[in-house]
């Protein structure tokens, strides 16, 4: 049998191949691993698809609620996903395609268009970031980006109530007011988690891109018209 | 441990030799040794074991199957280890390549845009020019954002898609079009500069058609818009002009290399100003305006081919 200290490190004894003749190679294989944890891992493949579901849309709340309330947390960048993005960027590029689509001018932003801005922008500014020297990985990056656009998604869906409801010049200053708070507040919640992966002195080359970038959505959105 | 041994072999050719052991050769011996050493290890762990099973008969079996499966197994990782480490390894090879040009400090970066600006009169002794790339890339985007605003706010109404493109096409197209062009001009003339520097230099040179676009898109005042083009726009080709003249030797290759890169300069900023979205909008009018009428087709002969053939079909019965 194997000692208690050799069950605490279990594979300790694989570095030594040499067997000493003392121990009898006969015995239980204790498996390492916890059971209810591997039980846990296991059981998502014959759970129904609701639970499955419903706990990646959890995942994705959870990282919504980190993005409105930005304090220093690492579950944003550990457990990176893209879906939240996705959804937000497919939410945003619906809502600003809608008046495209039913006037004949074809003033608005069309789907394609936002959709790229979103994707080519943040792939930009995470390539910015990682040349700068930045220690986030490549996805990671792309999840905070991504999440932090929800600010001006909300934006986005306020305004077209605004303009559904107050038309002239006082609809203009509340959209105006709207689009600049979420806009302010996009690049504050992304620079939190971001910058902690910069070198402290290149903070601002970081900023500035992602300034640049909600400046350009935040735009799109003030200029939005049905 | 290698590099000794084929200098002193190839002396002849010394250059080509070390150029072969600075390439992907010499990598190769490394990994062939470093594989080398890895086989005679395991070789030796499982020669140890097996010396250790024989005094034992019951062991020899289970010991034989461990040092095979151990082999194989420490092989498989081996190999898919080494694959994982030199993919990753190229993803950030190809990153830290681009890496030395986007070493900058905030304060090198605001001093630089400042620098733009103010021409230097020393023509006898080359100047310094920063081989850099995040300045020049951040302000072609920043360029880009102004001329998406500008055509916001004067009204263009075309497809977004398009708009979108074609400023990136421009802004893009101009920076490095232009970079590349005066490049070549300076190497026909023996200029000394690289294309780096023309980049870095051209790419910096756009902080004041920033400048002036972002003033004048949102203050429609043409008497601004030509002062400020005079003044910033000049100040900013003055300088690079000024870099190049102290870069060029001779009379006719300053004039070729400056008089090109200052017309191509001013003119631009014009462009942007006035005619770009104009443009734009004349061109997408006469691609896919309404005044272009519909090819009109016409169906010859068929009625009466069809009148004929029923005549005749009448005739005859």
């Amino acid at each position: 049998m194997a000692s208690p200290e050799d069950a605490s490190r279990p594979f300790a004894g694989f570095s030594d191949v040499s067997i000493p003749e003392d121990i009898p190679v006969e015995g239980d294989i204790s498996v390492p691993v916890p059971p209810s944890a591997r039980d846990d891992e296991l059981s998502t493949l014959d759970e129904p698809v609701k639970e499955t579901v419903l706990r990646d849309l959890r995942a994705v709340g959870k990282k919504f609620v980190h993005v409105l309330y930005p304090k220093r947390s690492s579950v944003l960048l550990r457990d990176w996903d893209l879906w939240g993005p996705l959804l937000l960027c497919v939410t945003l590029a619906l809502l600003l395609q809608g008046g495209a689509a039913d006037s004949n001018e074809q003033g608005g932003p069309q789907f394609a268009e936002v959709f790229v801005v979103v994707w080519f922008g943040s792939i930009v500014i995470t390539l910015n970031s990682k040349l700068l020297g930045g220690t986030l990985s490549f996805f990671q990056s792309l999840c905070v980006l991504g999440y932090c656009i929800m600010p001006l998604t909300v934006a986005m869906a306020v305004c077209r109530v605004v303009l559904f409801a107050i038309s002239g010049k006082a609809g203009f200053i509340v959209r105006l007011v709207v689009v600049t708070a979420s806009f302010g507040w996009s690049t504050f919640a992304s620079t939190a988690f971001l910058s902690d992966s910069q070198p402290s002195n290149r903070k601002a080359l970081v900023v500035y891109p992602v300034f640049l970038f909600y400046f350009v959505i935040g735009w799109m959105i003030l200029t939005f018209s049905p | 441990m290698w590099c000794p041994d084929w200098s002193v072999q190839g002396s002849g050719s010394a250059v080509i030799d070390m150029d072969d052991t600075s390439g992907s050769s010499f990598e190769d011996v490394g990994e062939m040794h470093q594989r080398m050493k890895e086989e005679e290890e395991v070789a030796a762990e499982a020669a140890a074991t097996e010396d250790e099973g024989t005094e034992d008969g019951e062991f020899l079996g289970m010991k034989g199957i461990k040092g095979q499966l151990g082999r194989q197994v420490a092989d498989e990782v081996w190999q898919a280890g080494k694959r994982q480490a030199s993919k990753a390894f190229n993803l950030y090879a190809n990153i830290d390549i681009l890496r030395p040009y986007f070493d900058v400090e905030p304060s090198q970066v605001r001093s630089r845009l400042m620098e733009s600006m103010i021409p230097v009169r020393m023509i006898n002794f080359p100047q310094k020019v920063a081989g850099e790339l995040y300045g020049p890339l951040m302000l072609v985007f920043t360029l880009v954002a102004i001329l998406l605003h500008g055509m916001k706010t004067s009204g263009t109404v075309i497809r977004e898609g398009t708009l979108m493109g074609t400023a990136i096409g421009t802004c893009f197209g101009y920076w490095l079009g232009v970079s590349s062009f005066i490049y070549f001009l300076a190497y026909l003339v023996n200029a000394q500069i690289t294309m780096l520097q023309m980049l870095s230099l051209l790419g910096y040179g756009l902080f004041g058609h920033c400048v002036v676009l972002m003033v004048t898109y949102n203050i429609h005042f043409h008497f601004l818009f030509y002062a400020m083009w005079l003044l910033i726009g000049g100040l900013s080709t003055l300088r690079m002009v000024a870099v190049l003249l102290s870069r060029t030797v001779g009379q006719t290759p300053r004039l070729l290399l400056c008089g090109s890169l200052s017309l191509l300069h001013m003119s631009f900023l014009l462009y942007l100003h006035f005619s770009y979205h104009q443009i734009l909008e004349g061109l997408l009018d006469s691609l896919e305006g309404p005044n272009v009428a519909p090819m009109q087709r016409v169906v010859r002969d068929v009625p009466g081919l069809t009148l004929n053939t029923t005549m005749r079909n009448l005739m005859t019965q």
